[in-house]
């Protein structure tokens, strides 16, 4: 930072520079080696960021086929498309690839490491080359994890829970499950190193004019999870490194036979759990709060309610993580009941926060419109099936079946998938200065959205109805194939809306639209430099006087913000050149 | 606390109660549809209906007024010309409205989940106690106070009998792993965990056979991890408590079988 002047623009009126062709290609090549050369030895915020999504995303791909298998084997009653030990692996890879190395990953290593330092007007991360060992460390995690399904005994079949004693070494022998242990040691490290960079980055490298309450929703979200990684990763870190030694070293920490207690991993490993929701949650909620109010063209409603109301989940995240635990008998039902359920009330600020922004705008509906929207049904349900689980007589009949299942696909599917996507459509054209065609984003949109509702609607009815989670075969004769195969249809259509996906990447790179610098006319500062950017980012910035610098910069004669408890705002905006 | 003002609502008003606060809408209670689920043979498995009754029209009312708004703002508010909107971001009521109502629902909902809570996690003592142990891949019911004891792996999935319309103490524990013990009509489930015992009550209403399964992910063989109840009358119960058993393999037997034949699948 200290060795880099960026020239802050004063004057108003002059147009920010038009890319060229010859810029879109060039752009990554001004400083450094080209090539695969650059890729490897890169500590530019912007290669590590595209190096985190390339990965998650051939992650999230080989996941999705492994949840089509699973989904296969249970279109009968007694499937035989894989053995019962397969199955076990195939769906304990399916959640350890989705949450541990898609989900987090491609959220605060790829989308945050790339658009943060550019949203608070930053030339890097604060720490390049630790951020390039979180890359490295995640990128060697996530073949270790795969390498499970090539070790003797075949990759770990205890769920991506690991709940002791079933991850014990009498339980599950072979070396399945310490390759799994291996890979989340790394990948967790990597986390708590990216954790450290984004806060330090946020905290310390905003340009001259970025206060805190002028920092785009998206980076506020993402100082909030880079502070729960903190709180909740060294928590898994350390509990996996336990199981390791009782699983090698004869320790019996999770054991019932050395005095040890199989629930304390349970608590080790909710208090990571449940934390590392909301670290997989808020990302994705921060790109939804981007996207809609550009695509409004309106400011966010109700700003700071937002940032209160991240804050107050964050904090409340820390003290529910019991509820997954309601059916042991061994936690405080009602602390840990109220907590989960006061946590609808932040979540229900965002909504109407969401909506606010909405209402009375000019919204159109681009691909990253449509899929933030979709996110914000597919996440309603999920967030009403959430709450009725958060009580315990509940939770006690539906815990563990299908209705968890599809609760909780709605919620990670709706946060990180649908929001995940809307952010790579958005921001896409920042990162190559080229489009991705709308159209085929729309198929895109439309099937995922009718798949969604397809796979996971089913799956709530038979889980009243007593199916459990992770089993492989089920007793015909009680009604449950015919929700099981609507199911699998769903999933399937899922599979072709990637599929158009893998089709409009293709295309963009084969037969280029130029994006220009601000394609949506959008409000942040990432839209102000070129795309893609330049090494440092920034030649020169436009002066922040709120939370929408480009905005102001390109709309000096839009109509200044109204609302209430911002008058001072408004005087400065009034008086403001 | 908590359990004190359970107790202080709870008596015949409750069931009205709820309806007032949960589900101002709907006037008569036993009308409701089921929402998917089961109402419940036991006793406990209905009051459990009851608060999933009043969470599902909660849900069904906040879920649809929301959703109702969203799709309100999407078609009213499409693109319709190139004017930037008013740039409003602040409504003090509004913001304060949508926090504080919240906070109200969210009240009524832990109240009322309290004292659901309290109801079918009491364990009066009943005439009857089972121990239930868990193991891989199978079940064991024993009945102290007779010796009866049932067992059964996945191949021949073992029943547990109780009386109708008794009180039914369940012991649960297990010797390996974690199981999860659930009979979805009783709308309940619990784990069995080694090194502790888990204590339960099941009035069941009515005769029948109520199908049950292992919830939790406990190995290989958890898919066919079978078992039922037999709800009998309590004649029926006290003849069949005293007859002598036919099954007297023991866990380690059951598990040796499982090792060396794989039964199951």
């Amino acid at each position: 930072m200290t060795d880099v002047i960026i020239p802050v623009d004063t004057g108003l009126g002059v147009t920010p520079p038009v890319i060229t062709e010859h810029q879109v290609s060039h752009a990554h090549e001004e400083h450094g080696p080209s090539g695969i050369l650059k890729w490897l030895t890169s500590t530019d915020h912007k290669v590590i960021g595209m190096s985190y999504m390339i990965t998650s995303i051939v992650v999230f791909y080989i996941a999705g086929l492994m949840a089509l298998v699973l989904r296969l084997q249970l279109a009968s009653p007694s499937g035989s498309l894989v053995s019962f030990q397969q199955y076990n692996e195939l769906f304990t890879m399916h959640g350890s690839l989705m949450l541990y190395l898609f989900a987090g990953p491609f959220a605060f290593g790829g989308l945050a490491n790339y658009v943060v330092p550019l949203q608070v007007g930053a030339p890097d991360m604060a720490f390049p080359r630790l951020n390039a060992l979180s890359y490295w460390l995640y990128l060697t995690g996530s073949i270790t994890m795969m390498m499970g399904f090539m070790v003797a005994g075949g990759a770990a079949s205890f769920g991506w829970v690991a709940y002791a004693p079933l991850s014990s070494a009498t339980n599950s022998p072979g070396a399945g499950g310490d390759v799994f242990i291996m890979s989340l040691v790394l990948t967790g490290f990597s986390a708590i190193f990216t954790g450290v960079n984004l806060v330090a980055t946020i905290f310390y490298l905003r340009a001259p004019g970025m206060t805190m309450f002028r920092m785009p929703i998206f980076t506020w979200n993402m100082l909030v999870t880079g502070i729960l990684i903190l709180i909740a990763f060294p928590v898994l870190t350390s509990a996996l490194i336990m199981l390791f030694c009782d699983r090698h070293f004869g320790t019996h920490i999770f054991s019932v036979q050395g005095g040890g207690s199989p629930i304390l991993w349970q608590n080790l490993f909710w208090f990571f759990g449940h934390p590392e929701v909301y670290i997989l949650a808020l990302p994705f909620f921060g790109i939804v709060t981007e996207v809609l109010p550009v695509f409004s063209r309106k400011p966010v409603f109700g700003y700071k309610g937002m940032v209160f109301a991240t804050m107050a989940i964050a904090a409340l995240s820390t003290g529910v993580w019991a509820h997954h635990m309601f059916t042991t008998g061994l936690v405080l039902l009602p602390f840990f009941s109220l907590l989960s359920l006061l946590i609808a009330v932040p979540t229900g600020i965002k909504f109407f926060n969401w909506i606010g922004t909405m209402w009375r705008g000019q919204l159109r509906f681009t691909s990253p419109m449509l899929f933030s929207i979709g996110f914000l049904f597919a996440f309603l349900m999920g967030g009403v099936t959430g709450v009725m689980l958060a009580a315990p007589p509940i939770d006690f009949f539906v815990h563990d079946t299908y209705f968890v299942v599809a609760h909780f696909h709605q919620v990670l599917f709706g946060t990180a998938v649908f929001a995940g996507f809307a952010g790579l459509y958005y921001w896409y054209p920042k990162m190559f200065g080229r489009m991705l065609n709308d159209k085929l984003g729309k198929w895109h949109f439309w099937l995922m959205f009718i798949g969604f509702w397809v796979t996971f609607i089913p799956q709530y009815q038979v889980g009243l109805k007593g199916m459990p989670r992770r089993v492989a075969s089920y007793p015909a004769g009680l009604g449950w194939q015919i929700y099981n195969q609507i199911s699998t249809i769903g999933s399937f259509i899922i599979a072709i809306s990637f599929a158009i996906l893998l089709w409009n990447l293709w295309i963009s790179w084969r037969r280029p639209v130029l994006a220009g610098d601000n394609p949506w006319d959008a409000h942040t500062l990432e839209w102000f430099t070129t795309s893609p950017p330049p090494h440092h980012n920034y030649t020169h910035l436009p002066p922040i006087r709120s939370e929408r610098p480009t905005w102001d910069y390109n709309h000096p004669e839009a109509p200044a913000i109204l609302g209430h408890g911002d008058s001072h705002r408004l005087k400065q905006k009034v008086g403001a050149p | 606390m908590l359990q004190r003002f359970g107790a202080a609502v709870r008596g015949r008003s409750r069931g009205p109660l709820i309806l007032l606060v949960l589900a101002p809408v709907v006037l008569a209670g036993c009308s409701l549809p089921s929402f998917g689920a089961y109402r419940g043979s036991t006793t406990q498995g209905q009051d459990a209906f009851k608060l999933w009754q009043g969470f599902f029209v909660t849900g069904l009312i906040i879920g649809g007024f929301v959703m109702a708004l969203i799709l309100w703002a999407v078609f009213r508010y499409r693109r319709r010309s190139e004017d930037i909107p008013r740039q409003s971001q602040y409504h003090r009521l509004v913001e304060i409205l949508y926090t504080v109502v919240p906070l109200i629902i969210v009240s009524g909902l832990f109240a009322f989940t309290v004292i659901t809570e309290n109801e079918v996690t009491a364990t009066p003592a009943g005439p009857v106690q089972v121990d239930v142990t868990a193991f891989q891949w199978g079940w064991q019911f024993y009945y102290p106070e007779t010796g009866k004891l049932v067992e059964g792996e996945t191949t021949q999935a073992p029943q547990m009998v109780v009386p109708a319309g008794e009180t039914v103490n369940i012991h649960l524990k297990s010797v390996d792993v974690i199981h999860g013990f659930y009979i979805p009509q009783f709308n309940y489930s619990q784990y069995a965990q080694p090194g502790t015992v888990n204590k339960f009550n099941i009035n069941v209403l009515h005769t029948g056979v109520y199908r049950g399964q292992c919830t939790q992910l406990c190995g290989l063989y958890h898919s066919v991890m079978l078992f039922s109840v037999r709800a009998v009358t309590p004649d029926q119960f006290a003849a069949w408590v005293h007859e002598v058993s036919g099954n007297s393999a023991s866990i380690g037997q059951l598990k040796a079988q499982i090792k060396a034949g794989g039964p199951g699948a």
